[in-house]
């Protein structure tokens, strides 16, 4: 943990208005927003996986979306090494965007039906000026071999292409601007098993050969396991906990987080829970609990819970939010 | 092939689908029964025909699709049954739930009267009665302040909500069969914990079997009595929960759950099946899996193999079945 983080993430919060009904409008009443982000402080490492999790409404893809600048933060800020990047304009912004590229769930829908893989990629490498246009096709080929595609993918358009086949284009696109940082929105939760394996091999081969970060925005817990160094843990817009992957999964310390991990379906029989993990709904995003998002459902909130939102604390090695682990009350200054 | 008899048997089945490319032969030949009581897994990847099997069963296609083969059902043969025998059977012994409630729900009228179109259809209640078993149901299945969420829409129900409404609609005629379609792959992983352990706590309190179709080998290991693996339009394997998961008796099986993450060290490659699923316009010759089967011989490519027993209350279609290795201890949560 000493070393600078590539990417710090300080206080980011991002508000969407909600829609609102007619009667609501002429009444005046004020436009209400779903909070999607909320003052979430987050590092990355340098070559490091950082798992991103939680159900939906948490934020992670938002969080995903603000930090190439996809959507605008509210309020808060974003360091990418010197680059201060909520404020970054034309140019620079352009090449902070080519140093961290983002990969999509669909790559259907992501990727131009009207293009041939090999016109993608050309494109992708002309207008970040990156290689003269005599070098191009020999850097298409690479990056197709890299990626385990055929040469002749080149000339073909995605529907030629399977969903396994179509995510290796995603992630050739993204890599021939050669990227040091790769942020991956759900990159195999539409593809089936059997070729999910072959996706998540790619992605370490290439993290392996190319030093790549990479922020694994993922709900499949086993797979968040498996290629995360570390885990951060979603709720309602906020960080609850971060914690190296096997801490958090042997001893997780946030009562969501136990919560989340207690409900995944174990591929083990014998271990079957008569009752849920965890009752109760996720409250509205309209509507966030006050204090602490988690404390409707928490089997262990008291009074402080309601009162006041917890703080991330150093609670060894992990970062929790949760006044379970937090100081007394009396023992906070002020 | 236990002794008691199935309450739900299919021999045979199946169901073949014009398009403008040729005709696709989705189910081939699918037989299998299901004890009362019993929560039986259907599982398999996208195309591997899982769904078309159990909307078969619910006798929801019609011309040009066509379905052939038995589906016997409290000793009547459902595919040889009249429209009047179907309606008797469908919605009122066998129920269904769906992946998606939102589309499943009729969105402009109030769940109450949903639950209670099915109570007067089926049970023949009507009126004070039928909207006080309507509120039991949505009770039975955990909603809370039942009698008030009977007027309310769909649109007012959360996602888990609406699942439970959709079971609750199901469970109005008292079913003696649920056939549930990916019940809670629209959820998020804590809610799909609580709608699993509903449907287990529905079973045993109603005595129902249950066909629960998934591709989460997760969520089989979870709810499941017995599993059929299907791949390509095929039963590849049967088997109760744990030997499967312990030593699956088809090459396919075995290479899902060494593929799924978990089974090997942190960030080591996993163990993909190579390639991708088959296309059923243009079968390989013999077993379909062969292709992407690291197992495959000459056996292998000639007639399709049956799904013969293998051990007691297992079949298999793998040709492999008796040396494929057991994975005690390689696959962990």
């Amino acid at each position: 943990m000493t070393a600078r983080p590539l990417m710090d993430v300080r206080g980011l919060s991002k508000a969407f208005p909600a829609p609102q009904g007619l009667l609501a409008r002429l009444r005046g009443e004020p436009r209400r927003a779903v909070q999607a982000l909320s003052d979430v402080h987050l590092s990355v490492q340098r070559g490091e996986t950082l798992g991103i999790v939680g159900e939906s409404g948490c934020g992670k893809s938002t969080l995903a979306r603000c930090l190439v600048r996809l959507q605008d933060a509210d309020q808060g800020e974003v360091r990418y090494e010197d680059l201060d990047v909520l404020r970054l304009r034309g140019l620079d912004l352009r090449r902070y965007n080519r140093r961290v590229q983002m990969i999509f769930q669909d790559p259907y829908s992501s990727l131009n039906p009207r293009m041939t893989v090999g016109q993608m990629l050309r494109e992708a490498l002309s207008v970040h000026r990156l290689r003269p246009r005599a070098e191009q096709d020999a850097r298409i080929q690479e990056l197709l071999t890299l990626v385990g595609l055929p040469p002749a993918a080149a000339g073909r358009a995605p529907h030629e292409f399977s969903g396994g086949q179509r995510q290796r284009v995603g992630i050739a696109r993204a890599l021939a601007l050669e990227p040091d940082c790769l942020i991956a929105d759900e990159l195999v939760s539409a593809l089936d098993v059997s070729v999910q394996a072959q996706v998540v091999n790619l992605l370490l081969e290439l993290q392996e050969r190319l030093g790549l970060t990479v922020l694994f925005v993922a709900h499949d817990l086993r797979l968040v396991r498996h290629l995360s160094h570390r885990v951060a843990v979603m709720y309602l817009g906020r960080v609850v906990e971060v914690a190296p992957t096997e801490d958090l999964f042997r001893a997780p310390k946030h009562p969501y987080t136990q919560a989340l991990l207690a409900a995944a379906p174990t591929l083990d029989p014998a271990r079957r829970a008569d009752a849920p993990a965890i009752t109760g709904e996720l409250p509205s995003p309209l509507n966030v609990p006050s204090g602490c998002a988690f404390r409707t459902r928490c089997p262990h909130a008291f009074a402080r819970c309601a009162a006041e939102r917890p703080l991330p604390t150093d609670v060894a090695g992990a970062q929790v939010a949760c006044h379970l682990y937090s100081a007394p009350d009396g023992a906070v200054p002020g | 092939m236990s002794a008691p008899p199935a309450l739900l048997q299919v021999r045979d089945l199946n169901v073949r689908m014009p398009t403008p490319a040729g005709t696709l032969h989705v189910v081939r030949g699918v037989t299998f029964g299901v004890q009362p009581g019993e929560m039986l897994g259907l599982v398999g990847e996208s195309g591997s025909g899982k769904s078309v099997t159990l909307r078969a069963l619910m006798g929801l296609y019609r011309r040009p699709v066509t379905v052939s083969g038995t589906v016997e059902f409290a000793g009547q043969d459902l595919l040889r049954a009249s429209e009047a025998q179907w309606q008797a059977t469908r919605g009122a012994q066998i129920g269904m739930i769906f992946q998606e409630p939102m589309s499943a729900l009729n969105p402009v009228l109030t769940v109450g009267t949903q639950i209670m179109e099915n109570l007067r259809t089926h049970r023949g209640l009507r009126g004070r009665a039928a909207a006080e078993r309507a509120a039991e149901l949505l009770d039975l299945t955990g909603i809370p302040s039942p009698r008030a969420r009977l007027n309310d829409y769909p649109h007012q129900f959360s996602g888990g909500m609406r699942q439970r409404a959709m079971i609750a609609i199901a469970l109005a005629s008292e079913p003696r069969l649920l056939l549930a379609d990916e019940p809670t792959t629209a959820l998020d992983v804590t809610i799909q914990d609580q709608i699993l352990r509903l449907l287990l706590r529905l079973r045993e309190e109603l005595n129902m079997s249950v066909i629960l179709v998934t591709h989460d080998l997760g969520v089989i290991a979870q709810t499941c009595d017995r599993v059929a693996v299907m791949y390509g339009g095929r039963l590849m394997e049967t088997a109760p929960v744990g030997a499967l998961f312990r030593e699956p008796r088809h090459a396919y099986s075995l290479g899902l759950l060494r593929s799924l993450p978990g089974s090997g060290a942190r960030r080591a490659p996993l163990q993909p099946i190579p390639g991708g699923p088959p296309n059923l316009l243009a079968l390989p010759p013999g077993c379909a899996f062969s292709p992407r089967c690291a197992y495959a011989s000459g056996a292998c490519l000639g007639a399709e193999p049956p799904l013969v027993p293998v051990a007691p209350d297992r079949a298999s279609a793998c040709v492999h079945a008796a040396a494929l290795p057991s994975l005690t201890g390689e696959v962990s949560a």
